[in-house]
Parts: C-alpha cells; sequence; structure tokens
C-alpha cells in the first residue's frame, strides 16, 4: 500500500513497474488527467490545493480500507497538487491482484471514495479569469454523512 | 488554545489561511465556526463548508478539545 501526494508529475508506466507484484495475475490502474474545457469555457491551467497531512492520511484510510474490503495484493495512489497544463496527469489510481475482479472492483471504489473525501481543491484558470471547481459529488457525500453545514443542507 | 486552518475558497474569503483560539468550555466544531466568524467580521453563513477535527471529517456538532486542529474548506473536488 503506497499513497503519495506530489507536485511533480508521474509516468504511468514506471510507477507500474516500479510496484510490480510478483504473485498477481492482474492489475488495474486509472489515470485522471486534465480536461481542456469546463462547462463555459476553455481550461489554460488547473491549480490544486491540499490540506497537508489530512490529504495522506486520508488516502491512507481509504487505501486500508480497500484492502479490507477486496482481495487484493496491492494498492497505489498519487496524486498531485500545484499547476497543471490540460492533459497532464492528476491522479493515478492501481491495484494489484491475484484475479482481475477484486482488481477493478477495488480500483473504481479507490477512485469513488477519494473523490468525495480526500481534501483536495481545484481552481480553473480559463481566459475569463479563476475559478473554484464547486462540482456537486463531494456536496453530495458531505451531506450523506452529516459533514455538511447545517445551514445549507437544503441547497445542496 | 486550538488552531483553525482554512482551505481553498473559505480561506480567499476569510483572507486567511488560520488562526489561534482560545477554546470556550464545551465548543463544538459549529460554535468553533460562529468564534472565527466574529474575529474575522466574515458571515460564512449560505456556503458549503466541511469541517474536520485533527485532520478526520466530523460533523459539526463534533466537541472540540483544547490543542485541537481544526479546520474548515468547501467540498472536495479532487481526482
Amino acid at each position: 500500500m503506497t499513497v503519495r501526494v506530489q507536485q511533480e508529475a508521474f509516468h504511468l508506466g514506471a510507477e507500474l513497474l516500479a510496484h510490480a507484484q510478483p504473485t498477481a495475475g492482474a492489475v488495474v490502474s486509472f489515470l485522471g488527467t486534465v480536461r481542456d474545457y469546463s462547462d463555459a469555457a476553455d481550461i489554460l491551467a488547473m491549480e490544486i490545493e491540499h490540506y497537508p497531512g489530512m490529504t495522506e492520511r486520508e488516502l491512507e484510510r481509504v487505501a486500508q480500507e480497500a484492502q479490507r474490503r477486496y482481495d487484493i495484493l496491492d494498492s497505489l495512489i498519487i496524486h498531485r497538487y500545484g499547476r497543471l497544463a490540460p492533459q497532464d496527469p492528476i491522479v493515478l489510481v492501481a491495484v494489484w491482484s491475484l484475479h482481475r475482479a477484486a482488481a477493478f472492483d477495488a480500483c473504481r471504489y479507490l477512485i469513488d471514495v477519494l473523490k468525495t473525501s480526500a481534501p483536495f481543491w481545484k481552481k480553473e484558470i480559463t481566459p475569463a479569469g479563476a475559478r473554484w471547481v464547486t462540482d456537486c459529488p463531494g456536496c453530495r457525500a458531505g451531506t450523506q454523512h452529516g459533514h455538511v453545514h447545517p445551514d445549507v443542507l437544503e441547497e445542496c | 488554545m486550538i488552531s483553525v486552518k482554512f482551505f481553498a475558497s473559505v480561506r480567499e474569503r476569510l483572507g486567511r489561511a488560520n488562526v489561534d483560539l482560545e477554546l470556550q468550555a464545551g465548543s463544538t466544531v459549529a460554535e468553533v465556526l460562529a468564534q472565527v466568524e466574529g474575529i474575522t467580521g466574515v458571515s460564512l453563513a449560505g456556503q458549503h463548508l466541511l469541517a474536520a477535527r485533527n485532520q478526520v471529517h466530523v460533523p459539526f456538532t463534533e466537541p472540540v478539545a483544547d490543542g485541537d486542529e481544526i479546520a474548515f474548506f468547501p467540498p472536495v473536488t479532487g481526482g
């Protein structure tokens, strides 16, 4: 189980080789990248802020939960922060298992859960200026867990 | 004393990244937020806010203890 939060770029192939599991029969990976458009504007760059300390802690918690739920050998999560350009990789999730089903399931679980719990925030830089991404999966998850300020529940 | 941190749009709105507060006995996270609004003169009413206590997500009813690190931030948008 490896969790890394970093500014630097990473290479999918190199990471999979570096973490290879000799007994694994399957590795499933998800690579999230910066899109060059959003709802209303072209995106020139993406700035990602995070909560140092909590971020690593939350990703480790999610990775442990995946290990508990699925029959997997190992997992790797790399998430970047700082200023990224369109097409840059943002996040890598990879899971090794004996057989493919557990690796597919655990990989999906990891990316879905980290998107709603790991403290990262994206800001889009567009020709019209900068704006925080306010996508609502996080709102919904927070609401479900009772973490959102009670005053705004009805707005989510 | 507790340390309160702010991130992303909450940090920008408050114009600061952190503040140290004297804890009022029996405070919850919601009461810490009210103290922050009092000190900064900025209302966060109507904002989508999440809270963490010692780097773990918590509801606003969570009790706060001396020495805690509390954080307020908008819903997360990573991945």
